[in-house]
């Protein structure tokens, strides 16, 4: 990886607009601008058309010979399937109120990262095929034809587009630049174009039930690696079921956070929650993974991914399935897993909290319930010890995922359940929070090293907005919802607001969380020291008041 | 820019050109038919064309709170569970242009001393100016059913009163004229100097502009300086709509050029992007409620389930699982067999 600039270069580094008119200006693909391509085997095991090894930095992507033919009809085919495509291509009227909502926009100042123009790369083939005036008038009313660099050009910006959101919010009509990334990520896996990133994922959940391809057995062992970390700060080992038949429950959570630090943390804060709670519930092995990479490959694969969900609690005869903390997660959960695999299995009843008996009424057709709802409700209802004390040495702030503030609306739950954790909670300004919050630069399966620079220009408004409240309450800790963001945010936080750490909420609940008969507690769960314990000698005055 | 301006003044100037050449019966009569016509027949085109693709997702952009738990509030607006929320949502967005009035301004800058700084203003002349032209151009073309109907309505009445509730000049001056043609030149000229909407702006953004000046401007001539003589135009228009077309004797050319333009208007807004005066409701981030876990969405074109499935994955690992312990389908023993 390349050394990265300072903030400052990189902020004033950013070129002016071009002078050229954007219909002229190709996209270059100079390294650290693109993600890796797609192994060839990886998209032919996927039975990915057109399955071929190509380079983006070359001149030649070998496209298949009609390659014109596939993308035109393919595009025509999504706009039958689609009314928002149709009624996002037709109703646009370049206001510009979306143009710096973007944070790759602000971060690059590539006039192509305003949503109007990303959007406008696809309008512009649509006028040309599917508007009178295009047909008539062509280049003068921004109508252009395919042409081998404009498919260069849309996979240039449709991995430059975290499918964060935020232009929709503010658009007069609702236009959502996700969408339209989306399809065009499609139409581009029509011709065999995808990135190592996402297929890799994609291909290791298809056939070992996770993105990183651990198999069931490395899970057992890792999952029971972290169990006995528990028992090191807590003296208590939690239980770990695995694809238990007729558990109560079924959790599911991105694999991400069995595998990947600072995620492990969050995990093992599920662990100790819920054998605190002694809940019914069991893991799965099978469907070990809540993220959804293909749902940044197409509308199918992302079904395809998310099918094991409802085939494991059928086969497992569970009543519900617990959702942990993850972001596009959550968009595909609440958005997509219903129309997409629904109705759920007979056995399947509507969810109600063993623990409290709350019912959770927003679920009862997917059934499918947010571990943040859950813990919010505990909570509420006094069910959990908590010594927030714990969390002292923390001034916490948090970071909104896109995906549960836009496509979900989950803003106050998180809140509620760190505010009872932690002492010192501040949010950063209005701007960049909730349903306004900022991408962590690097979501929708750019998460890679390659685009270091580029995910750091990305995450300039989230980094900004971090550093502010760094600087101005001493903020050193951001804690978010999201597995993609707990991989993602480390690296922003160090290089915007360096001495900012990183966690998922619940390993900040089991730090807070007094159990039934732990140890003294002297190490938070990343085994660093706890500040304010009291020497030994004053130890039996006990934290369990 | 230019092109647009250039070509508005060139329908502007054939209108006037033919109509002095004797042509009034085209441009007050046949092209008013005709562009009526392909603007009920496309916006009716238009409407069905987006109608006939399915939504197959439910894909609010949630604004806010979601409905959760009995302590947590929902924003029911900005994120509607039920249909009365979302009703609430569109009627905002349309008549208030909600999503409008978000607007900020986000300012980068970098440097030496202070490191990188980014700040975000609230930023609503966009929002003004919007509301400020539409609603005039609503009031406006409720103003002119004083030509279309007989006896004028009453409604109509009340819409001069309030447009000319200022109570100057004779003919009395209507404020609504004058505001649209402020917020026109607003909508204009931040297509002009600002640099990221001049870089994104079309020939199709410029010309609607330049016509609707085109047609304000006129209409303002017609009524302030150029004057003409309305009973003459109301009796013409009403032969208009009973379809036994009047005499043109005696009516100013320039209101020929009026009705042109209005009528490139017309012809023009089915294939433009002014269809977003009716595509706003279509919109699925907008106009669906977000409940999708409560209720499921149907999607008619929903592909058959194909995964990978628990038994081809037993099948896979059997052997790797029973050593781990792992609860199994069908012993190591019995798959063999």
């Amino acid at each position: 990886m390349a050394k990265l600039p300072t903030p400052q270069q990189l902020i004033a580094d950013r070129p002016a607009f071009p002078d050229k008119h954007w219909l002229n200006v190709k996209s270059e693909f100079t390294p650290g601008s693109f993600c890796y391509p797609a192994k060839k085997d990886t998209m032919e095991l996927l039975h990915m058309p057109n399955p071929h090894e190509w380079d983006p930095a070359a001149e030649d992507w070998g496209l298949p010979e009609n390659w014109e033919r596939i993308l035109c009809d393919a595009f025509a085919d999504r706009l039958e399937k689609h009314r928002s495509l149709k009624l996002f291509m037709d109703i646009c009227v370049r206001c510009g109120a979306c143009a710096d909502k973007c944070h790759f926009f602000l971060g690059t100042n590539d006039p192509k990262n305003m949503p109007v123009l990303r959007a406008e790369l696809l309008r512009s083939l649509y006028r040309r095929d599917h508007t009178m005036l295009g047909k008539l008038l062509g280049k003068t009313v921004g109508a252009r034809a395919w042409d081998k660099s404009v498919v260069k050009e849309l996979f240039y910006y449709a991995y430059q587009c975290t499918e964060c959101r935020r232009c929709s919010l503010f658009c007069p009509y609702g236009i959502d630049t996700a969408e339209i990334t989306m399809i065009v990520r499609e139409l581009l896996h029509e011709v065999g174009l995808g990135t190592h990133w996402i297929m890799d994922p994609v291909k290791n959940c298809s056939f070992t039930g996770n993105h990183l391809g651990i198999k069931p057995h490395s899970f057992v062992e890792i999952v029971e690696m972290l169990a006995d970390d528990c028992e090191i700060v807590t003296g208590i080992r939690p239980k770990t079921p695995f694809n238990q038949k007729n558990a109560e429950i079924l959790f599911i959570t991105p694999s991400g956070d069995v595998f990947a630090d600072p995620g492990i943390y969050t995990f093992m804060g599920y662990l100790l929650l819920f054998h605190e709670l002694d809940l019914n519930y069991t893991l799965s092995t099978y469907a070990s993974e809540g993220g959804n990479f293909g749902s940044f490959t197409s509308f199918n694969m992302a079904k395809k991914l998310n099918a094991k969900m409802y085939a494991e609690a059928e086969r497992l005869n569970v009543k519900w399935i617990l959702g942990g903390e993850c972001g596009h997660m959550w968009r595909v959960l609440n958005q997509y897993m219903d129309t997409y695999n629904g109705p759920t299995p007979v056995n399947m009843v509507k969810p109600v909290s063993p623990i409290t008996g709350t019912e959770f009424t927003n679920a009862v057709s997917t059934k499918m319930v947010h571990v943040a709802e859950f813990t919010a409700d505990l909570i509420y209802n006094n069910k959990l010890n908590l010594d927030p004390c714990r969390n002292d040495h923390i001034i916490t702030t948090f970071h909104d995922s896109c995906n549960p503030s836009r496509g979900m609306g989950l803003l106050d739950e998180p809140r509620y359940v760190l505010k009872a954790v932690c002492n010192n909670f501040v949010e950063m300004p209005e701007n960049t929070i909730r349903e306004q919050t900022f991408c962590c630069g690097a979501g929708s399966g750019l998460n890679t090293e390659e685009i270091m620079e580029l995910r750091m220009r990305a995450g300039m408004p989230r980094g900004n907005a971090l550093r502010y409240v760094q600087q101005n309450h001493d903020v050193n800790h951001m804690a978010c919802i999201c597995a993609i963001d707990r991989a993602t945010l480390p690296p922003l936080a160090n290089y915007w607001a360096p001495g900012v750490t990183v966690s998922g909420l619940h390993e900040l609940v089991a730090n807070a969380l007094v159990m039934k008969g732990e140890g003294k507690r002297t190490l938070d769960l990343r085994q660093e020291d706890l500040p304010n314990v009291e020497p030994d000698e004053a130890a039996d005055t006990g934290e369990e008041q | 820019m230019f092109p647009s301006l250039l070509l508005v003044l060139l329908i502007g100037v054939a209108a006037w050109a033919g109509t002095v050449a004797g042509g009034a019966v085209l441009f007050g009569v046949v092209l008013p038919y005709a562009a009526f016509a392909v603007f009920f027949a496309g916006m009716v085109w238009r409407m069905f064309y987006w109608a006939k693709s399915p939504v197959p997702f439910c894909i609010p952009t949630t604004g806010g709170q979601e409905r959760s738990l009995p302590f947590i509030k929902q924003n029911a607006v900005d994120c509607p569970s039920s249909t009365g929320g979302v009703v609430v949502r569109m009627m905002l967005e349309v008549l208030l242009f909600r999503s409008l009035f978000r607007n900020t301004q986000a300012e980068v800058c970098s440097s030496r001393a202070g490191g990188v700084r980014s700040t975000y203003y609230s930023s609503k002349w966009l929002w003004v100016f919007a509301l400020v032209f539409h609603y005039c151009f609503l009031l406006i073309f409720i103003r002119h059913f004083r030509f279309f109907v007989e006896p004028v309505p009453a409604c109509v009445t009340f819409a001069e009163s309030l447009d000319g509730i200022m109570q100057i000049g004779a003919p009395r001056l209507f404020l609504t004229g004058g505001c649209i043609l402020v917020a026109l030149c607003f909508l204009l000229g931040r297509r002009l100097f600002n640099e990221r909407l001049r870089y994104i702006s079309l020939f199709n953004d410029y010309f609607p502009l330049w016509l609707l000046i085109g047609i304000v401007g006129t209409g303002i001539c017609l009524r302030y300086f150029d004057k003409c003589e309305i009973a003459l135009v109301k009796i013409f228009v009403m032969g208009l709509t009973q379809f036994s077309p009047a005499p043109a004797a005696g009516i100013n050319t320039l209101f020929f050029v009026h009705i042109t333009l209005v009528s490139t208007l017309l012809l023009y807004f089915p294939f433009s992007k002014l269809t977003h005066m009716v595509g706003v409701f279509f919109s699925p981030t907008r106009n669906m409620p977000n409940n999708s876990r409560m209720a499921r969405h149907i999607n008619p074109w929903n592909p058959p389930k194909q995964y990978f499935t628990y038994a081809e994955y037993e099948d896979t690992y059997r052997d790797a699982m029973a050593e781990a312990g792992l609860p199994l389908d069908k012993q190591p023993d019995k798959a063999a067999e």
